[in-house]
């Protein structure tokens, strides 16, 4: 028997045209806590679901020990969901609830009351049995939702934002019983959850997916401190996230200093992206130690640390998190341990859209003709490649003045200036680098010069 | 500062004038002779006149049969129509509903006229056929309604826990729709009790119905006696609509 108990290759999924997921890949240990974690709509219920037996996948092939369970019902998968909302029978009372699944199977009366008893008093609601299931808190209804899955000792129990309907303070409580729970039953649990303090709590593995595909799956430890890239960096707890070069291995430069560090394979003079924890840039008295200064602009206690926002000399804005609070204004020594600066590939370095000139003057860039300069040898109906830097999209706050109208998608605090993923149609995007602040949501113009579109001739496909 | 409750007032003059009053002088006809003294024989002739039992058993056994077969037939339908994989259009819908809106008594009279041109005996049948007829939007309505809102993930926790769609429709859809059943028994089964236009169309008046009755001693302008018969219907579908569960429920599904 393999160690694999569940196993998803090449698994997509789309929605009236829309793919929800996209060539999913991966395996799940028998008895792991595993977490899907992701922002909303990035797929993960979707996934869960598929697991559940709720929906088919379109491609692709889901193996629960070995076997492909892609056409199998619900009802004959050997696995138990936790409902978001719990979808407790309003019709059954809290013993009722728990032997729905047993008297389905025909078990025994005396074994059903025993096996009642015993998830009751695993999930502290041993008193219950008899109340109707709305008179409980949403607490007791999510115990109650637990104890009438586990009852039936499936091998996976799947569980969806079980905690998204708790107050804070409670979802605390049941994170830790959940993870006490997990260890007594031995059972795999695959969890979904947007929160990634939940996920880092309570995973063995984490699945961080985004946008219908995922991005990194690792160990807590190995998401937070080795994310691979700037989406999973900003998702997972804070960051500073900066543009860099990498000169060579173990070498690389940004906020205009060059820094040593640990990691290699990135080639010579790439453009990377590179992410600082505030909690990894340190203080210090020493001149030789001092890597760089900065001015303290603000400074906030928070509980255990402060946070702090520094100004280098560069106009670089960081984050800092430390026990000390250093005044606001003065000017600061500081240094970076090379092991704490994690490199990461950038997804890209441009706008390439692959396109068609649509007169002599104008190229097609998401069906939307954009005045560009008249090159040679480049005329109408030629397939070209346009490129476009990030800092030379214009954003307007007016959509109608722009050529193409867009949707602020996801920004990314660069240091000292912002990075935007501008949304223009369903998988179309612009990337932008920009000074001016924009909220996710925003609803934007886009423009670009003519001057800066970059245009370079491609061979007609046969 | 008048106060909200003062637009309650054209309500409450009409509740009392369309349906206080009447109803007093209903109780108040029943328990008077016609020279208008007081007596109990209009009731108690009733419990005595055996034509009048077996008429009023009848319309009990009319009335049951009715609302269980609309209970046959609506319950698949809402079903059918409140499922997404089966009904994506709310045309389907409408057309269940349109017979609604054009008068019972029209529909009734094309119906006998239809058995009348196929040369068909009217009797039990035919009556039955036009009760179902004229009531079965009535059955399908709330049920469509509490179908069509129940939240999906019911049904998917128990097929979760190991439900077949079969034991899923039993013991989850079934019990969680009560309310809607139990509200179209009420629109049914009530006035199925006290009609008299169908059976007088659709049987020839072959079979009397309770209302039959009631309607033939107001006609004859036997007040007293009507007003008794009229009451004592009253009180049994009081008794009925206790039976109805919960009320609140059940209203809640015709919404």
């Amino acid at each position: 028997m393999t160690d694999h108990i569940i196993e998803i290759s090449h698994l997509s999924k789309s929605f009236g045209g829309k793919k929800v997921l996209e060539d999913i890949n991966l395996y799940v240990r028998r008895g792991e806590f595993i977490t899907l974690l992701g922002p909303s709509g990035c797929g993960k219920t979707t996934l869960l679901r598929q697991i559940a037996g709720f929906l088919q996948p379109d491609e692709g092939t889901i193996e629960m020990d070995g076997k492909d369970i892609s056409g199998i019902p619900p009802h004959k998968r050997e696995l138990n969901t936790v409902f978001q909302r719990y979808a407790l029978f309003p019709h059954l009372d809290v013993y009722d609830n728990i032997a729905f699944g047993l008297k389905l199977k025909k078990v025994p009366q005396d074994e059903i009351d025993k096996r009642v008893r015993r998830v009751l008093k695993l999930v502290a609601m041993s008193d219950y049995e008899d109340r109707d299931v709305d008179t409980l808190s949403g607490g007791q209804q999510q115990r109650i939702a637990i104890a009438r899955a586990i009852v039936n000792q499936p091998k996976i129990l799947l569980l969806d934002e079980p905690l998204a309907a708790l107050d804070l303070k409670m979802r605390k409580d049941m994170q830790i019983e959940l993870k006490e729970m997990h260890r007594k039953l031995g059972i795999t649990f695959i969890y979904v959850t947007h929160d990634q303090e939940e996920a880092l709590t309570l995973s063995d593995t984490i699945v961080v997916m985004n946008e219908g595909r995922i991005q990194q799956i690792g160990t807590p430890v190995d998401i937070y401190n080795e994310p691979v890239n700037a989406f999973v960096a900003d998702f997972i707890g804070e960051s500073n996230i900066l543009d860099g070069t990498m000169i060579r291995d173990k070498e690389v430069s940004f906020i205009g200093h060059d820094f040593k560090c640990v990691d290699t394979g990135f080639g010579e003079n790439n453009p990377v992206d590179v992410v600082i924890r505030p909690e990894d840039i340190y203080f210090t008295d020493s001149d030789n130690k001092a890597q760089f200064t900065a001015t303290v602009k603000s400074c906030i206690f928070k509980g255990v640390h402060y946070e702090m926002f520094v100004e280098t000399e560069l106009g670089y804005e960081l984050m800092i998190q430390d026990y000390d609070a250093y005044p606001v204004g003065e000017t600061v020594k500081l240094y970076i341990k090379p092991s704490d600066i994690q490199v990461m590939q950038k997804l890209r370095t441009a706008n390439v859209f692959e396109t068609e000139m649509s007169g002599d003057g104008t190229v097609s860039i998401f069906g939307e003709d954009f005045e560009c300069k008249p090159e040679l040898g480049i005329s109408q109906g030629d397939a070209v490649t346009a490129e476009v830097a990030f800092d030379k999209v214009e954003l307007l706050d007016h959509m109608e003045e722009g050529t193409l109208e867009g949707e602020v998608h996801f920004i990314l605090y660069k240091g000292n200036h912002y990075h935007l993923t501008v949304k223009i149609g369903e998988g179309q995007f612009i990337y932008v680098d920009t000074q001016d602040i924009w909220d996710k949501g925003d609803l934007v113009g886009v423009s670009i010069a003519p001057k800066d579109i970059k245009l370079t001739k491609r061979d007609e496909k046969a | 500062m008048r106060k909200r409750s003062n637009w309650s007032i054209p309500y409450f003059i009409f509740l009392v004038f369309f349906v206080v009053l009447p109803l007093v002088l209903v109780a108040f006809y029943a328990f008077r002779d016609r020279e208008g003294s007081f007596t109990l024989d209009n009731i108690a002739k009733f419990f005595s006149d055996k034509d009048t039992l077996s008429t009023f058993a009848v319309s009990l056994e009319v009335a049951i049969e009715n609302t269980l077969l609309c209970i046959l037939i609506g319950y698949p339908a809402a079903w059918i129509l409140a499922n997404k994989k089966y009904n994506r259009s709310a045309v389907t819908i409408i057309l269940f509903i349109l017979p609604m809106w054009i008068n019972a008594l029209m529909r009734t009279l094309a119906t006998a006229q239809l058995f009348t041109t196929l040369g068909m005996n009217l009797g039990k049948g035919t009556l039955l056929f036009g009760m179902v007829y004229d009531y079965l939007p009535f059955m399908i309505y709330p049920i469509y309604n509490i179908l069509s809102r129940m939240d999906n993930s019911y049904a998917e926790a128990a097929s979760d826990l190991g439900a077949t769609p079969w034991k899923v429709f039993w013991k989850v859809t079934v019990p969680l729709s009560m309310p809607g059943v139990m509200s179209g028994v009420l629109m049914v089964f009530m006035p199925t009790v006290s009609t008299f236009a169908i059976s007088e169309f659709l049987t020839n008046n072959k079979i009397k119905l309770f209302g039959t009755i009631i309607q033939e001693n107001i006609n004859n302008s036997m007040w007293n006696y009507g007003a008794a018969l009229a009451l004592v219907m009253l009180v049994i579908i009081g008794i009925t609509s206790l039976f109805g569960g919960d009320k609140e429920e059940a209203e809640g599904a015709l919404i």
